[in-house]
This record gives structure tokens, sequence and C-alpha cells, in this order.
């Protein structure tokens, strides 16, 4: 039994939770001797007739458990799947006091807990300008039309059931919020990374290109410019969306995500998706698309969704996720148990094409190593990347810094902050950093 | 095959693509909109006021309809931080001359309302039109419109109280704007064709540069920020937002008391997700009663519980005033009665 405790990485036997926190202490601080006893104990109490067996292995193997000697559930006992019981921590949680309606609020993914890049749609961070609706199917609509009768030859109005009979692409996408990382532009704010890069997900969309449908309109290139999407909710949220990126097939109007339809928090039954742009431009419940010769300033990119920028000035129509990355395991909120093996395990992305490379630094940015990225590697979509460590239960300052195609290299806070300030909101990229203290507390901090 | 007809052969290839998509090939699929059905749709305002309905209100017209229909998340002057971030203040007259917010660049600005920021008065209109009021969105007439912005525009001082805003003078008022020359769109994050080639931005280069060191990068760590004690436990109980099993382990940052208190929170949180807190406040009046108003009014009446679990589900009107509550038959009846039993046990 020794043995188990002393393979670097491995957790303790259960039973669950029959450490307390003192013991914890002691784990970090190399006593591993009172484990025996301690796992004796809880042995001998749990199974008290077979206590003389304990002393020969673990009673969840000795003792065989329920589910190994009774019959389990038939099929389709839940004919839509659920996680398991065990999962419920791992949920979409709002952030206390970011905003006081839900109905125009966020709830955050909970990537300290997920693996590889896709996002599991019930998982899927949520915004909504104006609460969310499930939207009959049959009775939506989506008009193209023009801001003059020039600009394109026939505004036309398409069903679900035309769309559907289109032909369609499906492809792997992140979708990042603008504010993503927002509250955490002037100084350490949020514990987990839930909080800090939550406004993140990563899905399979499935639709039509805009491009087929623009074409199918008679849309006129030359003059029209900009594409304006809007929602069919309440807020019927708008944004302008450079016909440029239209014309490069990369937009699509989508109504599956992971396999089956959009679920109703993300937009169904149609959604637009413009891969490495911010989540705001990614209309849901698409109801319309106007083409156009200039900008339209909706209240989502002038009022809103508008970095400011020492000078007093806001950037207006920034739109792109630059290169970022975050590790997620361990993170923040979370605590090292153990000293030993772990394997680091994180997230990078990038608005402007693919992940080319992730450094991962122990020291807080003093030396780096490059990390294992697991393929394949996407356009405009997470990458997963991992890397070995072996913690020796000193502290340590974890970061990850991910570069793209073009080169480009996530920047620092300092550099961040020398060009924008801190009062921005919008597009913070910066490294994060995670402090590990001697007792395996994980927790926030910023290196500049 | 010669390289030359190779790629004549790849150009014929790429043209055959995109014939495909040429719109006779869709057969059936698709039909042309009605001129009432764009109407009806096709209610975007743009900054050179294309789209702008005919109409006009006046600013008096203006703070009737507004102490009606917004005062009650917006406050009577806009000034309120209570629902959303105030729409109203923080601009001078010296703004208004120059057409650049002053506050945004000193740092003496606390808060930026809407005409500290916004630079176009057509995205005011078409919000107001399109998205408000909150609970009843495209409820308001084009005349409503022109009046509660003029009413708006009052407030900021823009326009004097005897303004009557319209189609016809709404371009003049945009050049009053008090941060109308604040934007700017030089910058690499628009994914479109730069300023110079008849685009917006600068053709998406980045403004900060890094690069890839490996080794001795620093002499020295300097940390900026950590995490402060109220934000390690502001978030609930970070144990409980992580597995019992894996690499990790939550960390454990409440104590028993503490997760009273969350759960409290919790269920704050739950009547927020539900829609309560819209028209509710928990010491005070919003559209409906405060909840420490329905303690007091229940409070000794031993079926109260069940009463109030019915009155929810099934909405109602008169108990409180004229403005009905909605039914709620989306809530779980679980849900409902720890929201229920929350609101009489004091709701904190």
């Amino acid at each position: 039994m020794g043995d188990i405790t002393k393979q670097p990485g491995r957790l303790r036997p259960a039973p669950e939770n029959f450490l307390s926190e003192d013991q914890v202490q002691a784990v970090a601080a190399g006593r591993r001797d009172f484990l025996r006893k301690s796992f004796l104990a809880a042995s001998a109490a749990m199974a008290a007739p077979l206590a003389a067996r304990a002393s020969e292995g673990d009673p969840n193997i000795l003792n065989l458990p329920s589910w190994s000697t009774s019959l389990g559930q038939p099929v389709a006992t839940n004919p839509y799947g659920m996680p398991s019981k065990f999962e419920s921590q791992l949920v979409r949680r709002e952030s206390p006091g970011l905003a006081r309606v839900g109905g125009a609020s966020v709830s955050f993914a909970p990537l300290q807990g997920l693996f590889g890049i896709i996002t599991p749609s019930g998982l899927h961070f949520e915004r909504h300008h104006q609460g969310w609706q499930d939207v009959d199917p049959t009775k939506h609509r989506l008009m193209i039309n023009g801001s003059d009768d020039s600009l394109l030859k026939k505004p036309k109005v398409y069903t679900m059931d035309e769309l559907m009979r289109l032909p369609s692409v499906s492809r792997i996408h992140f979708i990042e919020c603008g504010a993503n990382t927002g509250l955490e532009w002037g100084n350490v704010a949020v514990p987990t990374v839930q909080y800090t890069h939550g406004m993140l997900s990563c899905s399979e969309f499935t639709g039509v290109p805009l491009k087929t449908l623009l074409e199918d309109c008679g849309v006129d290139y030359k003059k029209a410019r900009y594409v304006l999407a809007e929602g069919a909710d309440g807020s019927s949220m708008t944004r302008t969306i450079p016909m440029e990126m239209v014309e490069s097939g990369e937009v699509f109007v989508a109504y599956g995500q992971n396999g089956e339809m959009l679920r109703p928090e993300n937009g169904y039954p149609l959604r637009l998706v413009v891969p490495g742009v911010q989540g705001v431009s990614w209309v849901k419940w698409l109801r319309r698309i106007e083409v156009g010769d200039m900008p339209y300033a909706t209240k989502d990119e002038a009022v809103h969704y508008i970095d400011l920028l020492p000078n007093g000035l806001h950037r207006q129509y920034s739109s792109i996720q630059e290169c970022k990355s975050v590790i997620t395991t361990p993170s923040g909120g979370q605590t090292l148990v153990e000293k030993g093996f772990f394997n680091v395990s994180g997230v990078a992305w990038s608005g402007r094409g693919r992940i080319k490379q992730v450094d991962v630094s122990f020291d807080g940015g003093i030396n780096w190593q490059t990390a294992r990225l697991e393929g394949p590697v996407q356009n405009k979509a997470l990458t997963r990347f991992n890397i070995n460590w072996v913690w020796d239960g000193k502290p340590a300052i974890l970061q990850s810094r991910a570069m793209d195609e073009t080169g480009y290299v996530q920047p620092t806070y300092g550099q961040l902050r020398k060009v924008r300030g801190t009062k921005s909101i919008y597009h913070n990229n910066a490294i994060q950093s995670w402090k590990v203290v001697e007792s395996g507390e994980v927790t926030n901090v910023q290196v500049l | 095959m010669s390289r030359f007809s190779k790629s004549i052969l790849a150009l014929a290839l790429v043209g055959a693509s995109t014939v495909g998509f040429a719109f006779e090939n869709f057969k059936g699929v698709g039909r042309q909109a009605t001129p009432a059905e764009v109407k009806a749709w096709d209610i975007d305002v743009r900054p050179d006021f294309k789209g702008l309905p005919k109409g006009k209100g006046n600013v008096e017209r203006g703070n009737e309809l507004f102490e009606e229909k917004c005062a009650s998340c917006h406050g009577s002057f806009g000034e309120s931080n209570e629902v959303f971030t105030p729409l109203a203040g923080g601009t001078t007259k010296d703004d208004i001359k120059t057409g650049r917010v002053k506050g945004l660049s000193s740092g003496e600005l606390p808060q930026r309302t809407t005409f500290t920021k916004v630079a176009t008065i057509s995205t005011v209109f078409d919000y107001i039109q399109r998205a408000m009021p909150w609970t009843a969105p495209k409820s308001l007439k084009p005349d409503d419109v022109y009046a509660i912005l003029a009413y708006l525009l009052n407030l900021q001082e823009i326009v004097p109280a005897d303004f009557e805003l319209s189609d016809k003078n709404i371009a003049d008022v945009q050049k009053l704007l008090p941060n109308r020359n604040g934007m700017t769109t030089d910058h690499g994050m628009w994914p479109g064709a730069s300023a110079k080639k008849g685009g917006i931005g600068n053709g998406g280069i980045p403004d900060v540069k890094n690069i890839a060191c490996m080794k001795n990068c620093k002499p020295e760590v300097q940390i900026g920020s950590t995490l402060p004690d109220y934000a390690r436990t502001a978030h609930g109980e970070l144990a409980d937002q992580n597995r019992n099993f894996g690499p990790i382990r939550g960390t454990r940052t409440l104590g028993p008391e503490a997760a009273k208190k969350a759960a409290d929170a919790g269920t704050l949180e739950l009547a927020t997700k539900s829609g309560c807190m819209a028209c509710h406040g928990v010491k005070n009046k919003i559209v409906g009663p405060g909840y420490n108003e329905v303690v007091a009014r229940y409070q000794g009446q031993p079926d109260a519980e069940s009463r109030l679990i019915a009155k929810v589900k099934a909405g109602g009107q008169g108990v409180w005033g004229s403005i009905p509550m909605p039914p709620n038959a989306h809530l779980k009846d679980d849900d409902l009665k720890t929201l229920v039993q929350w609101i009489l046990a004091g709701s904190k």
C-alpha cells in the first residue's frame, strides 16, 4: 500500500475527503507516515468485520462495490443523457456583482475541469443582452436585404427547412467574449480560471456559408462592403461585420452545434459564426442580414465593446480576438494535495489563425519550455497543450505564452498596459500567472 | 500536361466552384421578401440616418414617457446605477464644444455613462427603438423614441428644455454630441480592409509585440497584483467548483458560517437567474414590491408559503398595484419553494 502513495503525482486512495486540511498540509510537508495510519482507521470504520483484510489492501478493491454486485439501469432511462451525479460541481456560474440583471449578464464555462478542445454544449458560456428565448424553428425566418436596392438584386426570406437543404459545412471554432478577462485589466479581481477566462468555448458548428446566401440574393460585392447581422430576440442585437470575412467563406449561419441543434442559450435555431471575432458578433437567433456601404455604429459597437485608451479615445469596431492562452490545470482556486508528477494542461487560441507554439514557465517568466500541442491544430479553434512537471513542493509561478501562425506572441501585462492602459475592459489577452505556494494552494497573481 | 495548362485547369476549377454557388442553382430554396416584410424588420438606423423614421417629440413629453417606462430601471434622471450603468451625466459644456469628453482621459470620471461614450446619435435612437423598454421591446412609436431621446439630450444639457427633436433636426444635434470625436478605428482588431484600402482599420497590425524568449528572459519576477482576500471568498466555496477526484482539489475557501452566506447568495443567484430580481429588490420596490414588503404583508400567516408559491406560479395583479406579475410556469417546483422560503426568511 505504501507504494501507491509513493508513486509521484498519484492521489491517495479513497474514501473521499478522508484527509483533514491539517493532514493535507502534512502530506505537502512530506510526512507521509500518517497516511497509512489514517487509511487503516478509515477502513476499519467503514468495514469493521473486514478490518483484518484491510491491511491486505484497498477496501475498494477487496470489498466489491454495489455497482459490481447488482443490476444496472436499462437503456433509455434518460432519453437525453445527463452527466454523472458526481459531476455536479462543474457547471456554468455567474460572477457575483458583475451584472445586476440575469437577462443582461454572463455565465462562465468551468474551464478548470474541461478536457480537450470541445466545450460540452450544456457548459457553453452564456452572454445575453435581453434574456434568452426558445425560438420556434418552424416560425423562424432569415431575411436578407440591402440598405438600398443597388447593393442586392433580390431581398429574400429563408425558412429553416430551406436553409437546412443547402450545402453545409461543419467547422470547429472557438468563441470568446470581447470582455473575457476584462475584470482583470487593472488588477487581480477573481479567483479561478472559470471567472478569469470562462467567457470562452469551442464547438463544432454546422451551417451554410453566408457567402452562399448573399450570392443567392445577387449581392454586389463592389458596393456592399459591410454586413449587419440582427437577432430575433427582444434586444435584436446588431453588429457590423466586414464583407472581406464573408467573401473568404469563413462566416456562416449555423444551426448545428456539436452534432445536435444549437442550444436555446446559444441562439437556437440559427446563429452567425464569425471565426476569430469576439462573441458579440456571432449574433444569436439570427433573423436578418443587411448588406450596406458603411459600418452601422450599433449600440454594441458604439456604447459597449469599445476599448478605452489612456488618451481618452475609444477604439471602435475592435473585433479580432488576438492570440491568447491559459493554463487550466492547475489553476486559481485549486490545491495540489501532493508533490510529484503533474500533467500541466491548458488551451491556446488565436483569432488570426492556427496556434504555432505554446511555451510554459514555472518561474514567473524567467525561463520557458515548449509544451506539447494536442492535434489536430485547427484554424481559429482552441488548441490543447500539455507539459510535464514535477512539483518539488516549493513556490512556483506557472504561465503559458502562445504564438500563432502570424508570429504574434501573447503579451505580458506590462506590455499590454503600456499601450492600452488599464481601463480598456475589452480584449485583455495578457499572459496569465498562477502562483503555487508550499501548501499547494494555487492563486491568481499578475506578473508584469 | 504543361505547367501552363495545369494552372488554367486550376483556374477553371476555382471558377466552377464559384459558379456552383450562383443563385439559379438553388432551385426552390428561399423566396423574394415582400416590401411589407422588409419594412417590418428593417428597423436599423445608420450614422448617416438612413432608416430613420419620420417623427418628432419634445422634452416635456419625453419626461412623461421616461418616468412611465424607463425610470424604474434608469432612475428619473437617467442617473441610476442600480440596475444598469447610468445613461446621463459626466460631460461638460466644454466637451460639447470640442466633441471630446475630457473626463475620459483625465481620470476624473467616476463612471462612464452612455453620453460620455457615444459618438453617434443614431446609435441611441436605433437602440431605444429596437430594444426598449426592457420588458416590452419594440413597443415604442417613432414619436415616443424622439421624445425620450429629446429628454435624455436635455438631461445632458445638449438641448434646452423647450426642445423638440425630429427627423429634420437630428443631424444638427449630432454636431453637439459631447464625445462625437472620441472614436478611433486606427487599430489592428478590425478584420476587414484597412483605411488605406477603403476599409476602416489599420489592416490587422498588432499594437503590442512580445518575443518568444526561452532562457534568462528577465532578472526578476515583478508581481503587479495578487488576489485580495475578499475576492478569494466572494465566489462561494471553491472546493465545490472542482471535482473531488483527479489531479487537484478545489481550495476550501469558506467555513460553515460563510457557507450559510453562500447559500443565501446561491438563492439570490437563483432569484436573479429566474428573472425575479428584474422587478423586485431585496429591500426595495422596483416594478413589483421589495421582498421586505412581502415579508411584512405575509408575516405570521400560516399558509403564507403555499399562497406565495401559487401566486408566483400563476402571476397576478392588484395586490400591489396595477402592474401585473407575469406567470412563472417555467420555474421548477423545488426552485420555487427554495425562493419563497428564502423570501419569507428575510432574503439577503
